[in-house]
């Protein structure tokens, strides 16, 4: 399966952000998208979501999952993906657990239950606090956790570290790096050393 | 789907306080009305049905700018939008609807034969009225949901959803109103007008959400 963009361009309230971005990202591949501030990092994993109109040029997933993942063809690329945005997509009135279960509900059943994703992330135990009282780092990794409890063979990632402290930001690392391992595709915009390998974009440059 | 009709559910009883929010709106617009019309009891018995049904339309546009501000603020919204493929946006925006009704309209659909004491209507003529409201209350819920998805965006989008859903809602109000009518005043008919309730809702019931999710697709930015 590969995820391929072609001649990509993005604009932002008229303006044009980039133009001519390209790559073909295979399975087990990860893609670090660099760049300064206002670069189109953002815009960029949006249009690749489809969240966002292409202003030029396309998107699209071919090929299926190889056959020990289950063979799974997937009829677009908001279908295949999980986008971790800069918001975590959690209630602050729900528990963690239960933000949790009703993404797993609604996006389907993963390789980890909700207890087994909290404690991969270092959640364990305070599953049953509500969202709100978890501190930034803390609700970084739940919205982490997220990722987990559905199966996606594509994470789209924005600025994913953001709010984590150094061992967190290893956990994820290796996280990541199980994912690509899995036969998983990784598209991750930051401007922080990730820690895993994997092609780099370097946005907001010339060409 | 279940899961988010739960979700939404729980989220109306833990922190908004919605549903209270319109029930006492609700009671003070019935409660005023006597004061301003003056002690006619026959009066305020005649026109009983038309207050308590712009009573509750007034309170169902109450809420309904959170529909899906907040999913968007905290980029729920964006997630919803993406599993298109697996669950039907419409579909989404359908259950999001009966999820709301259900928490913050019903209660005033249970609320309005206690508030029908207050203008001295008969028994027959509350219980007509709070099943028109029953039937015909969604609908206005299905057209909010339209309106709600374009305002989503904007900040204080709250009274720019009532002025685009109210006319849109007359149809509604019309046809409950005079069914409401049509059970205590002899000659008019009732059966006529609440069936075009029904129908309008079960019509509203699927141009809301297909027009919301829609709006929703090309809204996110």
């Amino acid at each position: 399966m590969r995820l391929i963009a072609e001649n990509l361009g993005g604009e932002r309230g008229g303006d044009a952000v980039f133009s001519g971005i390209g790559f073909a990202l295979e399975q087990c591949q990860a893609l670090i998208v660099t760049g300064p501030n206002g670069s189109g990092k953002s815009t960029l994993l949006r249009i690749i979501a489809g969240l966002l109109p292409a202003a030029e040029g396309s998107v699209r997933i071919e090929g299926v999952m190889k056959v020990e993942d289950g063979g799974e063809a997937f009829p677009s690329v908001a279908s295949a993906c999980h986008y971790l945005g800069h918001q975590n997509a959690m209630k602050p009135a729900l528990s963690v657990a239960e933000n949790l279960r009703f993404w797993r509900d609604f996006n389907g059943d993963g390789q980890l239950g909700v207890e087994e994703a909290l404690e991969t992330v270092g959640l364990g135990g305070i599953g049953h606090l509500p969202f709100g009282y978890l501190s930034t780092g803390q609700r970084r990794r739940a919205a982490i956790a997220r990722l987990l409890v559905s199966h996606r063979p594509l994470w789209l990632l924005d600025e994913p570290t953001a709010g984590l402290d150094k061992a967190a930001e290893a956990r994820f690392a290796g996280l990541m790096a199980r994912h690509c391992a899995d036969g998983g595709m990784i598209v991750a915009a930051t401007h922080l050393p990730l820690g895993i390998e994997g092609m780099e974009l370097r946005m907001g440059e010339a060409g | 789907m279940l899961a988010l009709f739960l979700r939404d559910i729980r989220l109306n009883i833990r922190a908004g306080g919605g549903a209270l929010t319109g029930v006492i709106f609700f009671l003070a617009v019935i409660v005023t009305i006597p004061f301003g019309v003056g002690p006619d009891l026959k009066l305020l018995a005649r026109i009983g049905p038309a207050i308590l049904w712009i009573g509750a339309l007034l309170s169902c546009l109450l809420g309904l700018d959170r529909l899906f501000q907040a999913d968007r603020e905290d980029g729920s919204l964006d997630l919803l939008v993406l599993g298109n493929d697996r669950q039907m946006l419409a579909l989404t925006v359908l259950v999001k609807c009966l999820a709301h009704w259900a928490g913050s309209v019903l209660p005033l659909v249970i609320a309005a034969p206690l508030l029908g004491l207050f203008m001295n209507m008969e028994p027959l003529g509350i219980g007509a009225t709070a099943l028109t409201l029953l039937v015909g209350t969604p609908a206005i819920t299905f057209i909010g949901a339209a309106g709600a998805a374009v305002a989503v965006a904007l900040p204080r989008g709250g009274l720019l959803i009532s002025v685009l859903v109210l006319p849109l809602t007359i149809p509604v109000l019309i046809f409950g109103v005079s069914a409401s009518y049509g059970a205590t005043a002899n000659p008019d008919p009732f059966l006529q007008p609440f069936l075009i309730l029904a129908a309008l809702t079960l019509f509203l019931g699927v141009l809301g959400p297909v027009s919301a999710a829609l709006a929703l697709r090309h809204g996110t930015d």
